[in-house]
């Protein structure tokens, strides 16, 4: 026995020494997942994930942004704004943190980047994405969400009536402000970060964009198309989600109760033996999915037309199936061609369909980005919603401010222990 | 005793009658065409392609209970629920949920006989045996910590198990998403459950232990009405909730 622990020690202490002595050229990367989209669906394993409290004081809150706005019937509930807020006691930095596509502020990954956060030692105040319904109703001053800087706009408001009831309320004492959000939310906190240079409300001192999209339209058209793996179509949509949810029904009706839910997908992407074209569409789905109340909302809250017709009048008790069905059927680049480009079209001088295309982007301030040193940026090789050559405009642009991981997927490794520990030192070296 | 339950089955008995009185239908052609219509966009065989449609003849109903429920929780329940979140020790907190869970594993325990289900039988029994005795009184929940599982069953499952269907889709008041089996089920179940109550606590406080039961129950589920960010958010819960039970029958 003895023996034995002695010459574990000897080699852990052997393997220690080889480890930081070629620390650098060698340096491995632990995330266990190779493929893009198993990632992308997976996450991170618990036994990768980082150490994080179970329990922090994570509160939902609610703010009335546009107290004379007349909120439809039907969205009777989203008058307020919902958020949440996990305090320090004590003097400390604030962060806030922008959920991505179609996510909440009390979402599981901003849940998970709020623990880390917290026990750093940060104020936390977690937003939802502009694209989330309750944000569209209650905090999008135009009503139609997805615009660089209408969204910034947007969050902007939205932080500093946030700020000020922490310091009239909980009469809150923070040392500095701090910014980061993670897919979307890592693009729209490039365009807050910019506007706050001229409004100076927070004068942030860091900013971390996490996998964000390069350009918005390369983004979506590339989600819209992994959707098109559906088997049989997008016709099958509903078929689809079902079989999927049922699938996943199965081995719930198996699964003992020793299963912790951490590792549900893992256990569940094994068991049905996932293809590929099957993941994509899944991840196409899902997007799908949270894009459909995210345009349904928008087109209740401005009467546009897009799939309820203008003037038709909802309230609480509507069945709101029919739309359902036909919202669902839509892809992005639907919305976007034929609701969100119209609407800035009319709304402003917003150019041609090219410009517009182009403006909506990361590289449209890049010369914002290439010049301040307190933004950085962290993605993947292989993050799935970047086109082939993107993911070089990192490099490019933020140099060493660029940590690129080599997979990872979208958003895949974020929970894993050392991009946790990255992200938190970004903020606190 | 009996009123009780009585009254119970008239609540039921009168939701059904109000099911009658759902709002006026959606008339699309009264208004200008949208970009996307349901014509442009969905194959002609768009009913052959949904699969499993939730029954639900009272809707209307349903959807004025949903709306209710929203308001209770918002203004009573979620209040009372974090009030005694913030008043209770963790460990007070757990104990209180071992104890009424339980309780709630004798029924299970019936209805698992009920089923013909003997690994569940001796699993649920078990649990009550360990968690009464070494559990002082179910405060603790030693049975888990001994590795016997938590299967849970109650007299819906037992009706679906020997061939009942769901019925219509029922919103309860307070209690949220059922079918016309499972509300009915629940009858038997809340019988066993408050003569448990009955028996274990004094007379004067049947009551309070019952509404500490139910504040306890609704702090550990997560669930807000309307916070799931889809408007379809009523349509989901039907769905997800319906093909639940039935693979909770089917476990």
């Amino acid at each position: 026995m003895l023996k034995l622990s002695l010459l574990r020690s000897c080699v852990v202490g052997l393997g220690l020494l080889l480890a930081t002595s070629s620390w650098g050229a060698t340096e491995e990367y632990g995330y266990p997942i190779k493929d893009k989209y198993v990632a992308t669906v997976v996450g991170t394993p618990t036994e990768y994930m980082a150490d994080l409290p179970d329990k922090i004081p994570f509160k939902t809150r609610r703010a009335l942004i546009f107290p004379d706005r007349q909120v439809p019937d039907a969205f009777f509930y989203d008058r307020e704004m919902l958020y949440s807020v996990a305090l320090q006691r004590k003097a400390a930095p604030l962060i806030f943190l922008i959920a991505g596509t179609g996510s909440s502020h009390n979402g599981s990954t901003n849940k998970e980047m709020a623990k880390a956060f917290y026990q750093a030692g940060f104020h936390v105040v977690s937003l939802s994405s502009p694209t989330f319904s309750n944000f569209v109703i209650s905090a999008s001053f135009t009503g139609v969400p997805g615009h660089a800087e209408h969204d910034a706009e947007d969050l902007y408001r939205v932080m500093e009536h946030i700020h000020g009831l922490l310091l009239e309320v909980d009469k809150l004492e923070i040392t500095g402000f701090n910014l980061t959000g993670y897919s979307l939310g890592g693009f729209n906190s490039a365009y807050v970060s910019k506007l706050d240079e001229e409004r100076k409300s927070f004068n942030f001192d860091r900013v971390l964009l996490i996998n964000p999209p390069v350009s918005l339209y390369n983004s979506i058209s590339l989600l819209d198309r992994m959707a098109e793996n559906i088997p049989g179509g997008i016709d099958n949509f509903n078929l689809f989600f079902e079989d999927l949810l049922r699938g996943f029904g199965e081995l719930y009706k198996r699964a003992d109760s020793t299963v912790d839910s951490g590792n549900f997908l893992y256990a569940a992407y094994q068991a049905l033996d996932l293809q590929d074209e099957q993941l994509a569409a899944l991840i196409g789905t899902a997007f799908r999915l949270s894009s459909g109340s995210m345009v349904f909302a928008s087109d209740v809250m401005t009467d546009f037309g897009y799939v309820k017709p203008r003037g038709m009048k909802l309230d609480r008790y509507s069945d709101l199936a029919p739309f359902s069905a036909v919202v669902h059927r839509l892809g992005f680049t639907d919305y976007y061609h034929e609701y969100f480009y119209p609407f800035y079209r009319d709304y402003e001088d917003a150019g041609s369909r090219d410009a517009f295309v182009q403006s909506e982007s990361l590289t449209h301030i890049q010369d914002y980005l290439r010049n301040t040193a307190k933004i950085s940026v962290v993605s993947n090789e292989d993050d799935i919603i970047l086109e082939p050559g993107e993911i070089d405009f990192f490099h490019d642009v933020f140099g060493d401010r660029a940590k690129i991981y080599p997979y990872g997927g979208h958003c895949g490794n974020m929970s894993y222990r050392d991009n946790v520990a990255h992200m938190i030192d970004t903020f606190t070296r | 005793m009996m009123t009780k339950y009585s009254k119970a089955a008239l609540l039921i008995a009168v939701f059904s009658m109000a099911a009658c009185s759902s709002g006026p239908e959606l008339q699309m052609q009264d208004y200008p065409e949208p970009v996307f219509s349901a014509e442009r966009v969905l194959p002609a065989d768009a009913e052959a392609r949904t699969a499993s449609a939730v029954y639900d003849p009272w809707s209307g109903m349903n959807r004025r209970i949903y709306n209710f429920n929203y308001h209770f929780d918002r203004y009573l329940f979620l209040p009372a629920a974090r009030g005694y979140q913030n008043v209770t020790p963790d460990f007070a907190e757990e104990g209180v949920s071992n104890f009424f869970d339980n309780l709630r594993d004798v029924n299970t325990f019936l209805n698992s006989v009920l089923q013909l289900s003997g690994t569940k039988s001796a699993q649920s029994l078990g649990r009550v045996a360990v968690n009464t005795t070494v559990g002082i009184l179910g405060l603790f929940d030693a049975a888990t910590y001994f590795g016997i599982p938590r299967p849970e069953e109650d007299f819906g499952q037992t009706l679906g198990y020997w061939g009942t269907g769901p019925g219509p889709y029922l919103m309860l008041p307070v209690i949220g998403p059922s079918s016309l089996r499972d509300g009915i089920g629940l009858i038997p179940d809340t019988m066993v459950n408050s003569y448990l109550k009955d028996e274990i606590f004094h007379e004067d406080w049947v009551l309070a232990a019952s509404l500490l039961d139910a504040v306890s129950v609704r702090s550990r589920v997560t669930f807000r009405y309307y916070e799931t960010g889809s408007a379809f958010e009523y349509d989901t819960v039907r769905w997800l909730w319906s093909t639940k039970r039935e693979l909770d029958i089917a476990k």
